[in-house]
């Protein structure tokens, strides 16, 4: 770990009420049309190894009410965590399974979604929301269906989750309780609410 | 041919108008300064202070004022301009032990430390009304202490060293919630429970209260003590690294002193119910005191049976801000659902006229 | 500490200066997190801190809440109430977005992005990048059956409920019809029971499979929830019972459409009525398009009702 330089600092929305509410509706947007690339220009920016849009999103959802979860390679970095601190106010917490927001970066090494904080019958509300980086976001792969999809959408991101569909599929069966996905490309948004069904066979 | 009703807009404006108008009433009459509604109307004052959840007499002056005297608009108006306010920390606790008393009685000692201090009272006088009072006649000056007592023990302290009374709850060190910043849920904890009593109707708690006296859920109570004075209100300073006193401000406390409980573990000792107000609000305190008790039925194991127990009926209901809205938004006009509703008796009433048509 | 609450004097002399939309952005983050958990939950009943606004609870404070945290400059918002853009209270909501958020503000549906409404949904289809946000007085479909919020809860949470449909089949025994006319339940996505908030059920088809986002917002209740686009909405009923909406014997008086919501106005004390559209917008365009109702011939265009 380093010490915290002056890049925690850096990198806020320049028009903090307009960015928020863009980068906000281009969310709203990729959870209500799952599966779909939403383009949205990242508007602010933070220490690598976190993306201009991964800091945009976090910018507009969280907050010292938010207690955020940072994956391995985030939480290394003594200035994205400066940043958060600075940025965000929001609290940190070491267990995935208390956290509102969960950022990730390095989808091939995160805990599986079960250790996520999954909500409860009563308030399947108090779940994670996991943003995580994609590199490529491609409309092949698998199958999904649900709200918010006409028909049936396709869509896969590359670096893959581990064991995505089994994943995915059994998130979907604890419905309502459950994780929603927000993957991050460099400039567009893919939502995976937990109401979107893997279709297989 | 049929003109639909337009000019919404204009019409509002001019209503606004309107009652401006009529607020400011008969132009040859000076109008009403804030000064005198904070100093002659003070009791107003600290009712929209202690509903409204922001202690400042002058906009609460001012609220009166815009309301025409109709208090809870007034809380309202207040109410929507606290929900703006920037947020900068929590005070500590305020300490009542150390309030600068100008009025303090208990019912249950006939004299006690620190003793009975009637102070400014409505009780005892005879509801007579004054035709002096239509003028502005002279007043004899009030006999005053030269001090007035900083440090006076609370009875319920005095029980609580011989343990007589249930000790207040430890201090747990978590966070005091604030259902203005959260959605409330059930059960909801005492905290979250005194703070909608504290901003909650006091007709509302009254009538809860009295219904607890009349049998509904009685908790047997005795004013252990109501005191009101000014307390000092300190805040922590990160950047000094030490608390500051940044005012004072006036309250009114009850602490009831109710009915024992004990077990085969613990001895018999009275339990209490708590009650606290922003200004003079002494009715307030009291009925907040005697609801807050018949709340924790369940907590000291006692059968939920009266409404004054039920906390989700209580506290759904106790914020005339909210009651208003809610019944008040029937005058909007609900003539889609009518219209629904219409046709669907009209339908039946055919109905019921065919069938008796085919009987007879 | 240099901002110690304002005095009345400070209050008298400055105009306050609120933020974009009003609400100040730790809020709108908090509305926009519950809207997000309410799209992914459809017809669940998200609580949120719903903040005391600048109007009545019961008139909209809940609508306006979502509205203030998804609107942006480059919105374009259409308020209604009964369906229509003039009503008091529309006029209104209107206003305070106009002043509180310069965006500007539309009464036709095609043209707006988002729409308020109270009590109807738009006759015309609404389309993909179109956000319908309801007011609602009650959101809890439950509520009616069962006051208590802990138990409703559990209801929800166990999928538990038979009490509705107990109740819409006592109508049927009673009265020989659902007796519900308006905020008639609806199933999402074959799980929660919602409420549409009070639409007449003649609306409930339009939010089965809509292209538009729809968000709920119930301000005094403290919840918000969603409907994405394309997502079953089923009204319940009963197969020898099946879902009808209502019919009108005639066409709109002005416009003569037909198929659409009208309501009753009284012309006189001898009874007199006419039906004339609930959507304001719907009729005036019809209107424009040449279609003319039995009251709206050329001929007696100038006579005044008054």
């Amino acid at each position: 770990m380093t010490a915290v330089t002056s890049a925690a600092f850096d990198g806020g929305f320049r028009q903090p009420v307009f960015d928020a509410q863009t980068t906000f509706r281009a969310i709203m947007d990729a959870l209500a049309r799952p599966g779909r690339r939403v383009i949205c220009r990242p508007l602010a920016t933070a220490p690598a190894p976190m993306s201009p849009l991964m800091a945009a999103v976090a910018l507009t959802l969280v907050d010292p009410e938010t207690p955020v979860w940072l994956d391995g390679a985030l939480a290394a970095s003594a200035d994205v965590r400066g940043w958060f601190a600075f940025q965000t106010g929001a609290p940190m917490v070491d267990q995935p399974a208390d956290a509102a927001f969960a950022f990730v970066v390095d989808p091939a090494r995160m805990p599986p979604l079960s250790a996520f904080a999954q909500g409860t019958p009563e308030y399947p509300d108090r779940s994670t929301t996991l943003v995580v980086s994609a590199e490529s976001v491609e409309d092949t792969g698998a199958v999904f269906t649900g709200p918010g999809i006409e028909t049936s959408v396709l869509f896969d991101t590359r670096p893959a989750i581990p064991a995505f569909a089994e994943q995915w599929q059994a998130n979907r069966a604890l419905f309502p309780r459950g994780v929603d996905l927000l993957f991050v490309a460099a400039d567009a948004i893919v939502g995976l609410p937990r109401s979107s069904r893997l279709r297989t066979g | 041919m049929y003109v639909a009703v337009k000019g919404g807009e204009r019409a509002i404006e001019n209503a606004h108008r309107l009652l401006a108008d009529e607020r400011r009433g008969d132009r040859t009459l000076p109008s009403i300064t804030l000064e005198q509604i904070a100093g002659q109307l003070s009791l107003a004052v600290d009712r929209v202070m202690a509903e409204g959840s922001l202690f400042d007499r002058d906009l609460a002056a001012l609220a009166v004022k815009q309301a025409r005297g109709d208090l809870i608009e007034a809380i309202f108006l207040i109410r929507a301009y606290r929900t703006t306010l920037p947020r900068f920390g929590a005070t500590h606790p305020i300490e009542t032990a150390a309030m600068r008393v100008r009025r303090r009685i208990s019912a249950t000692f006939k004299d006690l430390p620190g003793g009975q201090l009637l102070g400014p009272t409505f009780d005892y006088t005879h509801r007579l009304l004054d035709p002096d009072l239509a003028g502005d006649p002279d007043l004899p000056a009030p006999a005053l202490r030269p001090e007035l007592p900083t440090a006076m023990p609370r009875v319920t302290d005095l029980l609580g060293n011989e343990g007589l009374i249930e000790a207040d709850p430890a201090e747990t060190g978590e966070p005091v919630g604030d259902l203005t910043r959260e959605p409330l849920s059930f059960p909801a904890d005492r905290d979250l429970r005194l703070q909608g009593l504290a901003r909650g109707d006091e007709g509302y708690l009254l009538a809860l209260a009295y219904s607890t006296q009349r049998g509904y859920g009685r908790t047997h109570p005795f004013v252990g003590e109501i005191r009101m004075g000014e307390v000092e209100v300190e805040i922590d300073v990160p950047e000094l690294g030490f608390s500051v006193v940044i005012g004072r401000i006036t309250v009114t406390e009850c602490q009831m002193v109710n009915q024992f409980k004990g077990s085969a573990k613990a001895p018999p000792a009275f339990t209490r119910g708590y009650g606290l107000a922003f200004g003079h609000q002494e009715r307030k305190a009291m009925s907040m005191a005697l609801v807050d008790r018949s709340l924790r039925a369940g907590e000291l194991g006692e059968d939920r049976t009266a409404p004054a127990q039920d906390e989700e009926f209580v506290l759904s209901h106790c914020d005339n801000v909210q009651s208003t809205g809610f019944v008040e938004h029937l005058k909007l006009p609900h003539y889609v659902d009518f219209q629904a509703e219409l046709d669907l008796v009209r339908r039946m009433r055919t109905e019921v006229a065919e069938k008796r048509e085919a009987a007879e | 500490m240099n901002a110690l609450p304002p005095t009345a004097a400070t209050v008298a002399h400055d105009t306050p200066a609120y933020n974009f939309a009003y609400l100040d952005e730790q809020t709108k983050r908090m509305i926009r997190r519950a809207i997000l958990k309410g799209i992914a939950i459809p017809g669940y009943q998200v609580p949120f801190a719903s903040r005391e606004m600048p109007m009545p609870y019961g008139w909209g404070t809940g609508g306006v809440q979502v509205t203030a945290a998804v609107l942006g400059p480059d919105d374009v918002l259409k308020v209604i109430d009964q369906g229509a853009d003039d009503t008091t209270n529309a006029v209104a909501i209107r206003g305070f977005f106009r002043k509180t958020a310069g965006v500007r503000t539309t009464t036709h549906t095609a043209e707006a992005t988002v729409i308020q409404t109270r009590h109807r949904i738009p006759e015309a289809p609404l389309a993909e990048h179109q956000i319908l946000v309801y007011q609602v007085p009650i959101p809890e479909p439950l509520r009616f059956l069962e006051p208590r919020e802990t138990e409703t809860r559990t209801m929800h949470a166990l999928e538990e409920y038979g009490l509705m449909h107990v109740k819409l089949y006592e109508d049927i025994a009673r009265h020989g019809h659902i007796a519900t006319t308006y905020a008639y339940p609806v199933k999402v996505d074959g799980r929660y029971i919602m409420d549409p908030s009070p639409t007449p059920k003649f609306d409930n088809p339009k939010m089965h499979r809509s292209k538009a986002l729809q968000l709920f917002g119930a301000g005094r209740e403290k919840r918000i929830y969603a409907i994405p686009p394309h997502t079953d909405v089923v009204s319940l009923d009963f197969e020898d019972h099946p879902f009808k909406v209502q019919t009108f014997a005639q066409p709109c008086a002005l416009c003569a459409a037909e198929g659409v919501y009208l309501d009753e106005v009284l012309l006189d004390d001898k009874g007199g009525r006419m039906f004339v559209c609930s959507d304001t917008d719907n009729c005036e365009e019809r209107r424009a398009a040449g279609h003319r109702g039995a009251l709206a011939g050329d001929d007696i265009s100038r006579k005044d009702r008054s």
